[in-house]
Formats: C-alpha cells, structure tokens, sequence
C-alpha cells in the first residue's frame, strides 16, 4: 500500500487482573493502519477486539485492567509512554470513537448541541457560538433532518439510528484521522444498519480518514473493509485483505466463521459450526488456542503457539499448516476443505 | 428444512390478530388517551411440521404475536385456533392442557432461566406441573432430554450460572422438549448467541424438528438465519404482515417493497458481490399513531396517492406467495429477480 502507516500497533498484551486470575483479553495483536485505509477486526465475543480498542484509545481501567506489553505508534510516538495530558489532546480529536451502544454513550442530561460542542471548544478552541454553528453542520453532514432545531434537543428524543448519528457527528466534529468504530451497527435494525454503513463510507471519503471497524458480522466487514484482522481468543489468528480473507482464508478458525454463518444466497441443508466452546482466557490451552476445536490440530498445535506464517505479500496467518510441520498432503486437505468454505469454493 | 407434504393440515390459524396496549393518563382516575398498536389485524397459519418464519425490525409486533398465541398476553381481539380449539376461548384449565402442545423458547438464554434452580429442577418442572412424571422417572426424563440437547446427564445438578451462552439456550429448549410439544413458538432463540454457537443451536433445532416432527413458529430479525430455517416466511412491518411466501420464492422473488428494501440491507460475506441496494430514508413510524393507507408508504419508493389512503389487504399472486401491495408486484416484476441472485463475479 501507498499511503503512509498512521497507527502501528505492535505485539499489544492487555491483561486484566482479577481474583481468579489473569485475564489476557489481549495477547499479542499486531497490525498497520494506513491512511484512509478501513480496517476490519473481527471475532466473537471475549476475543479481545474490544479491549484492543480500548487499549489504543487509553481507556482501559486499570487496575484491574494494564497494557502489559507493545506498542501503538501513532504517526511515530507511542501512544503508551505519552503523558495523559498530551493523550488527551489526541483522543478525541485525532482518535475518535464511536461505540456500540448509542442509547448509553450519550449523556441523557445534556442536549445533543451541548455535547458536539463540547468537544469542539475543548479541542478545536472554538468560542461558544461558533461551536454550536459547527454543531449544526456536523448533524446536517451525518443527514439529521432540521439540523438546526434539533440541536437543542435531547438524546431521548432521538431514535436509535439518529443516536448513532449524533455520535458519528460527534466523532467527525474534530476532523479525526482515525475513527474507531466499535460494533457501530450491531444496536441497529438492518435497513437503519445500511443507512448507517452508507453514511461511514461517505463521510470516509470527505473526511480522507481512516476506519478501525470492530465487529462480528462477516457480512458488514466484507462491505465495508479493505483489510481484515480475525481474531481468537486474544490473539491475531489471520491477517489479509478482505479478498483473501472471503475468497482464499487460510486459518481453520476463518474457516469455521464462515461455515457457520448461514447465507442468505445459497441454500445448505445443514450449517457445519465450530465444535466445542471458547476457551477461558484465564486459563488458555497452551499451544495453539484454536486447537481444541479445530479439525485439522496436530502433535505440534498443542504444544508450541503458532507464529505468523506468510501465505502471500500483506496476508498472515497463524497456523502450523502452513509451516514445515505439516506435511504436503495434510496442507492440501486442509486447505481443500478451506477453499469450500471460501466464497470462491462456493462457486465452484 | 423440514418436508412437508403439500396436504399437510393447519396446526395453528391466526385470523385478524389484534393487540394493542392502552396508554393511559392519570394518576387515581385513568383515563386511556391512545395506544400502542404493536398487532394489528395479523393473519397466518401454520402447517403440521413446518417451520414458519417470522421476520421485521424491532417493534413491529413479531414477538408480541407469539407471546399472544400462547396466551402469556391477552389478545384485543381476533382468534387463534390450534387445531381446531379457539385458544382465546379456553378456561384456565384447558390452557394449561393446550401449554403441553405450544411452547416457547425465549432469545434471553440468561435471564429465561432461573438462577437458583438447578438444571434438573428447570427441566422438571414442567413434567411436574403438567403430571407427566415425578421422582425417580422425573430424573430419568431429564437426563435424557440433556442428551437429547447435547449436554450430559451429569449436568443434572449444576446451576444456569454455570454454563456458557450456547449451553444454556439447550437447557431452555430440553425445558420446551419435556412435555412433547407440538408447536415450539423460537422467539429469537439464537440471537444472543455468537455465530459459532449459532450454527450448533440452529443444527439442533432442525435435527429435533424431524425427530420429534415438530412445528416452529420461528421470529427472528436476522434474515438469513430465518431463511436458513423456514419453510415459508412471514414478513411484518409495524403491526402488519406486508408479505408471506415460501422461503425460495420469497428470496428470489420479493413482491412488497419493503420485503425488497430488507433483502438488499443484509450485508453479504462476499466482498466479490455487488448488489443494488436500496437505502430506505427515515425510521419506522410510532405504532402509537401509525401512517394511514399502506403503514409502509412514508418510506417507500414507490408510493402512489392511493397508498397514502388505501389500507393494503394481502394480495395472493400465486405460488402460496401473499403480498400487501397493488403497485410493486405489477411493476418491473421480473427485473428485480435478476438482480438479488449472486453474479458470477
């Protein structure tokens, strides 16, 4: 990729340490962020994709929560080592976030002007006046109807794909170069959910900023991202552009995800899930953390945890398959059996 | 998917379902100024051992409907019968009779279950109060609904607390299995579940529907999970049924324009596919004061003066297909197929 690394994160470890022991909620997650780039991470719940954002955001309560290892690099300095006044200065401003949860993320006591403006004045020293002008024009960019009355009004009288919106107008008020989206639309009813999709890829492309889309829906990561990270159990597990990931994944993990979504499509009499549970972060298998459930484990998965694999240029993959350890015959079935689960195989 | 055979008979038949909430004013005299209509004049029917899926956004009316059938809400108005008995019209005792046939599976697998009962007591519970067996035939019973749902006879004595998601959406279907159902109403059972759960519950549920020749009434938001399961599928939108068809049809063929607008929001795990995708303005409209004519007109495309006053009944075109629209389907009709298949990109 052309474009220059904005955010690089590098063998991020955050732990969180409670009575029954340690949390590694993230265990090792590396990646680049280029500009305008959007960035899909995905994975089920207790992956880690949440408390990476987190972690990148500074926001991770600590304790019992602590970023034990890694480094951010935000164009050069490490997000990490700044004080927290400077910190503040780029949270917010430069990193915006939106969360999942419009109904909650807003403050109800305060009108939705009160709230854009708010962030305007503390980052961008606007006066009052001319803060509430750019609050107005933040709610007419994310397409509020009667922008300028409904300044005033409060989150309550707003429904939930307008919340979402205040937040997007809220996020974008001070020209962020990243946006981190987490589960924007997971809240949302679907035709709400495309309006919204919508929006983000147009506000992107006026904006030139980059999106950090944080989910677990396939289907909107497949839309909206150019590059996708899939992870498991606090670990980076599979790293390519989104074409790869969808039509040639490589992981057994990716795999499994994309066998167990139904499509909408194609017809299969039977779904073929993921066997098994999770595992507890607390007490992660050693090896591998995807082996117990993955087909496909050998005598070394259990032992050793795998380390990145190169399958191609810009696509990674954590699995022994595509080591020395696995012998020829074994990669091929393997892989055969991914290629099925690819959108690719499903052609065929 | 189930088969079922063409002369398959009714097992459930809902006519001119209504149900609406009062909102009322008023502190010791109250006085209803207005109401919620979350149903609103809703008719279906079910066929012996199909799965009919029931889809819309939040607040259209789905789940209070089937909250409605098994009689945990009372209905405004209109019938429902279940072969052949009107449901609205039993006496408390013939209720409880009928609950051995419906049951229900709720979406909530932490909060339906209760935490201070262990498992085999949640499961037994319904053997007992409906008679079926106690004691030491009771435990039996249990043990092998667990096995029946993918968990072990030993989970017996463990509480709720102490399983995952996934698992304890399997103690709520074994607790729905105990008494033999007929018709299990699957309120939004695998939404709470992360996808690789997902796969396992809808798996299970398929396999103990041709077991046990079950019928589902299944309501869900998530349209490819309900085509996944459905033999026909019911679309509502704000208190209405807009649409119902079989699932095949109703994908390859979408008549009302919302049905249309749903489809193409679906984002699909396919980066290599492009869709036309139709973006509708606005929100849902408040059931309280729902639009007049077609509800679905403030939002839609195609709108005509007509719509804005005209209620739409549904309309049969052939193929089992019903739709409650007179401008879409005799519009462009075939063009639309053509662009909601898959390209060969």
């Amino acid at each position: 990729m052309a474009e220059e690394t904005l955010l690089s994160v590098q063998n991020l470890k955050t732990y969180f340490y409670t009575d029954e022991g340690v949390v590694r909620a993230v265990d090792g997650l590396t990646y680049e962020l280029h500009e305008g780039e959007t960035l899909g991470i995905v994975g089920e719940s207790g992956c880690g994709k949440s408390v990476h954002a987190l972690s990148v955001m500074r926001l991770i309560p600590t304790p019992p929560g602590k970023v034990v290892e890694g480094e951010i690099l935000f164009s050069g300095t490490n997000l990490l080592k700044l004080p927290e006044e400077e910190m503040r200065k780029i949270r917010g401003n430069r990193i915006a976030m939106i969360f999942q949860e419009p109904m909650t993320s807003l403050n109800p006591v305060l009108t939705i002007g009160e709230q854009i403006a708010e962030a305007v004045m503390l980052h961008q020293g606007l006066a009052k006046k001319e803060a509430y002008d750019r609050a107005v024009e933040m709610l007419e960019k994310v397409k509020i109807p009667l922008a300028r009355e409904r300044v005033r009004d409060y989150p309550h009288q707003f429904s939930g794909g307008m919340r979402q919106r205040v937040m997007i107008a809220m996020a974008l008020s001070c020209n962020p170069s990243i946006l981190m989206a987490d589960e924007p639309t997971t809240a949302l009813d679907v035709t709400i959910q495309a309006q919204i999709l919508d929006l983000m890829r147009d506000l992107q492309q006026e904006f030139h900023m980059a999106i950090i889309l944080i989910t677990h829906n396939l289907g909107v990561v497949a839309e909206m991202a150019d590059n996708v990270v899939v992870m498991y159990a606090g670990r980076p597990v599979e790293h390519a552009s989104v074409h790869d990931t969808f039509r040639d994944p490589r992981h057994p993990y990716t795999w499994g995800l994309l066998h167990s979504i139904p499509k909408l499509y194609e017809r299969k009499e039977r779904l073929i899930p993921i066997e098994g549970q999770p595992p507890s972060l607390i007490d992660l298998p050693p090896g591998c953390t995807f082996a117990p459930r993955c087909p496909f484990a050998m005598e070394i998965c259990v032992k050793a945890d795998p380390p990145e694999y190169p399958i191609a240029s810009d696509h990674y993959a954590r699995c022994y398959l595509h080591s020395e350890h696995a012998t020829d015959e074994e990669r091929k079935a393997a892989v055969a059996a991914g290629l099925a689960a690819s959108t690719l195989g499903r052609r065929v | 998917m189930s088969t079922v055979s063409p002369n398959s008979e009714t097992i459930l038949e809902v006519k001119n379902l209504v149900k609406h909430f009062p909102i009322t004013k008023g502190f010791i005299v109250q006085r209803q100024v207005g109401a919620v209509k979350a149903v609103d004049d809703v008719s279906f029917n079910i066929l012996r051992g199909e799965t009919l899926g029931l889809v819309g956004e939040s607040g259209c009316g789905k789940t209070t409907t089937g909250r409605v059938i098994l009689r945990l809400m009372e209905p405004t108005s209109g019938a429902a019968s279940f072969e052949g008995k009107n449901i609205f019209k039993l006496n408390k005792e013939e209720l409880r009779r009928l609950r051995r046939d419906m049951q229900i599976i709720f979406q909530d697998p932490y909060s339906s279950l209760n935490p201070r009962m262990t498992v085999g007591d949640i499961i037994g519970e319904p053997l007992e109060i409906h008679n079926l067996a106690r004691g030491k035939e009771k435990l039996r019973r249990v043990q092998e609904l667990l096995e029946v749902v993918g968990l072990s006879p030993y989970h017996t004595n463990r509480y709720p607390h102490e399983f995952s998601g996934g698992q304890r959406q399997r103690i709520g279907i074994a607790r729905a299995l105990a008494v033999n159902p007929k018709l299990i109403i699957c309120d939004e059972p695998v939404s709470a579940l992360d996808v690789s759960i997902q796969a396992q519950v809808l798996n299970l549920l398929q396999e103990l529907q041709k077991e046990f020749g079950l019928t589902y009434l299944f309501i869900a938001h998530d349209l490819s999970v309900v085509k996944h399961i459905s033999d026909r599928i019911a679309v509502m939108y704000l208190g209405r049924i807009v649409e119902v068809a079989p699932t095949e049809e109703m994908f390859a063929n979408p008549q009302h324009p919302y049905t249309e607008a749903l489809l193409s929001a679906v984002p699909i795990p396919n980066p290599g596919m492009r869709r036309q995708r139709i973006i509708l303005p606005g929100d849902v409209p408040s059931p309280i004061n729902p639009p007049k004519g077609c509800r679905f007109h403030t939002r839609c495309n195609y709108a005509q003066d007509s719509c804005r006053v005209n209620d739409q009944p549904l309309l049969d075109v052939g193929r089992g297909h019903y739709v409650a629209c007179e401008v879409l389907p005799f519009k462009h009709q075939r063009s639309k197929a053509a662009v909601l298949k898959a390209p060969a990109s």
